[in-house]
């Protein structure tokens, strides 16, 4: 071994800075796309140049759920489906926080799915982005509302029969300003995605196929991560002119990824400011509010205990 | 001018719209909440003022949305609040948990209906009164108020704020259709004569700064989101960083101090209307609007010769139980009237049993209680 070679003895990330070393080695399986689509996350937020400390990110329950732990930014780890509200409450009293959900397929589609429509119909100025992996892996794969049709769960042992959603389709048709889909292999495009959605006004989706070796593919013959991975690259194609309704996810035709949808609408909160402000100021007469009645009240003989 | 925009003065004001007026006069500037019979009238007091002050109403497309989002509104700073009745109450239970675990200071209001189920909505009742306590899966220590009255809708709901901030945690206030529905003189200070408890921020530096490491007071400072701590908060089991740790310790050090923070404290947060209660043989425990309603029975009992005392629960969790042994040693039994099957009357023949006998007076809800059953109950307590 040559001597002159220097190993550096503490373990370096080139994203340490924004992740929680101590927290290392994180609970994701070898081969799980999660650790990509973490690190493209974070060279997003980078990219885009927002400080860190003004980023909140907030996440719900499940393998993705536990995102929020590993990044060092102010993070939630909330309950199962209940991300979206969580992150709606803290972006409305801090209107200055990018605010962040990073969370599953089945925690934001199955149990959270009201909310994430309801948050897209207001256009509340969040970020959402849907880690799709086709199915509840913390819990040891069972079937979610992504899980392709024939394909096999530990609750669909003779194969899927649901029809799965759409995600992309279905954040589009909710009014989202922002869709998008990609998978765990297209990084880069990926954390551009995620800085165009960092500062972008309004609520923005991303959905990103991601590989999940040690559940999907066990149950569905589809190799290690990597074999998943090689399969994505194979089977997807960037079409940004795509109708996002009319690109669902199976188990062998085209991954149609893409910028579906980026527009510009008002926010909830700029639909507060600039839609009722003027009419506040108009309706209230504060002098009649707030005028002293004097009249005898019937109510103080009621008031026998005091 | 809209800045400035809180009352003060005399009103006749309906109790819903009373505690809508007590949040604000308590800071309250974010309202998550959707709609519900006999509480909706809070919300909408609140999409009318709020917009007034700069605050964030929103109305969900659920409860569990909105006591979730007061819950995130709580971690960017601002004091939030929802209020809802049974049925919504049931939704928010996992939620309220949530609140529990991360320490999160918040406002629920609870317009009891008749129950269970969708029971009787425009009707009222008690029936929450356990759930409030038990609702969520685990142990938490939890507090509930009972106002009786508009004016103490009014006051109550800045008492609950005044203690969510104190001690880190969602305060309920139990009241039931009655009250929220019902319009009575209101007196509302003006602000700077009212007591006002803000949260204790951290004055640690960001790196120093442990977001659930506590002090004597058992109580975590807080720190808010954007501040530059970057912290982490979890409903897992976590340590002082706020890191889950799944260990039988960690559980030890995590959850039996989310009791103790109110055991330890009840003396504090315990509120109680006594009312000739030292020298009585019979007490009526009593609490909302029960404890109005009851009144004539005692007065009628009283007229018989009988020494009755009520003694109000204005706090009902943390449950008064030093009160109530002091007083079972000194009085011939109790008689408990509420508008449940007996859930509160539990919690008095627990602290009690040893000493005296309890009576229970039950009622579904959607009427009130006879005043000669209760009267027959005194009489039953004070000669058996």
């Amino acid at each position: 071994m040559n001597k002159n070679i220097q190993v550096k003895k503490e373990i370096y990330h080139p994203m340490e800075d924004i992740l929680r070393m101590d927290r290392m080695p994180h609970i994701w399986c070898p081969g799980c796309g999660l650790g990509s689509d973490v690190v493209a996350f974070a060279q997003g937020i980078k990219k885009a140049n927002i400080p860190f400390d003004k980023v909140v990110i907030v996440s719900g329950i499940g393998c993705t759920g536990r995102v929020a732990g590993y990044l060092r930014l102010d993070s939630y780890h909330t309950t199962h489906g209940r991300a979206i509200p969580f992150a709606t409450g803290l972006k409305l009293a801090n209107r200055e926080l990018t605010v962040v959900v990073f969370s599953g397929d089945g925690d934001l589609f199955a149990i959270g799915g009201n909310h994430l429509i309801h948050a897209a119909r207001r256009n509340v100025d969040i970020n959402v982005i849907c880690v799709n992996n086709f199915i509840y892996g913390m819990t040891g794969g069972q079937n979610a509302p992504t899980t392709p049709l024939g394909a096999y769960s530990s609750t669909a042992p003779y194969g899927n029969f649901e029809p799965p959603f759409n995600l992309v389709g279905l954040a589009a048709a909710s009014g989202a300003t922002y869709v998008a889909r990609w998978t765990s292999i297209h990084i880069r495009r990926l954390a551009d995605s995620i800085a165009t959605a960092a500062k972008k006004k309004g609520f923005c989706f991303i959905e990103i196929v991601t590989p999940c070796a040690t559940v999907f593919a066990r149950k569905n013959k589809g190799g290690t991560g990597l074999d998943l991975l090689s399969e994505f690259k194979n089977r997807s194609v960037i079409n940004h002119s795509a109708d996002p309704t009319k690109i669902p996810l199976d188990m062998e035709g085209e991954i149609v990824c893409g910028e579906f949808v980026n527009e510009e609408k008002p926010t909830f909160w700029e639909n507060v400011k600039e839609g009722i402000r003027e009419k506040v100021e108009k309706k209230v007469d504060w002098e009649k509010m707030q005028s002293k009645r004097k009249r005898k009240l019937y109510a103080e003989s009621s008031d026998d205990l005091s | 001018m809209l800045k400035k925009s809180k009352l003060h003065g005399e009103f006749f004001m309906q109790g819903d719209i009373a505690c809508a007026e007590g949040a604000i006069a308590a800071g309250c500037r974010f309202f998550g909440g959707y709609p519900i019979t006999p509480a909706s009238e809070i919300a909408e007091r609140m999409s009318y003022r709020l917009p007034m002050l700069d605050g964030v109403f929103v109305q969900f497309e659920d409860e569990i949305a909105s006591i979730t989002s007061i819950l995130g509104a709580s971690w960017a700073g601002m004091k939030s609040m929802t209020a809802t009745s049974g049925p919504g109450w049931s939704l928010m239970n996992e939620n309220i948990g949530l609140g529990m675990m991360m320490e999160t200071p918040c406002v629920l209001i609870n317009v009891q209906r008749g129950s269970p189920s969708t029971g009787l909505p425009t009707s009222w009742g008690q029936s929450d009164m356990m759930q409030a306590k038990w609702g969520s899966h685990g142990d938490y220590g939890s507090i509930s108020l009972c106002p009786k009255s508009p004016q103490e809708f009014f006051d109550l709901t800045i008492v609950a704020f005044n203690y969510s901030e104190k001690y880190r945690l969602p305060v309920f206030i139990l009241t039931d259709a009655i009250v929220g529905h019902m319009t009575e003189k209101v007196i509302i200070p003006p602000v700077d004569e009212l007591e006002i408890i803000e949260r204790k921020y951290t004055t640690k530096k960001p790196g120093e700064y442990l977001p659930y490491k506590v002090e004597k007071d058992m109580v975590p400072d807080f720190a808010k989101a954007g501040d530059g701590y970057r912290y982490h908060t979890t409903g897992l089991t976590h340590d002082e960083r706020g890191y889950p740790v799944m260990t039988e310790e960690c559980q030890w050090k995590c959850v039996p101090r989310l009791v103790e923070k109110i055991t330890k404290n009840a003396d504090n947060i315990i509120l109680l209307e006594e009312r000739d209660v030292e020298d009585a043989d019979v007490v009526v425990v009593a609490y909302g609007i029960t404890a109005r309603t009851v009144v004539p029975a005692i007065e009628a009992a009283k007229k018989k010769g009988i020494k009755v005392g009520l003694l109000r629960l204005i706090t009902v969790w943390p449950f008064p139980e030093k009160r109530i042994k002091e007083l079972a040693q000194k009085v011939k039994g109790f008689v408990v009237p509420e508008l449940n099957l007996g859930q509160i009357v539990l919690e008095v023949e627990r602290c009690s049993a040893k000493y005296v006998t309890t009576k229970s007076i039950t009622h579904p809800g959607g009427g009130i209680h006879k005043i000669e059953n209760i009267v027959k109950a005194i009489e039953k307590v004070a000669y058996e």
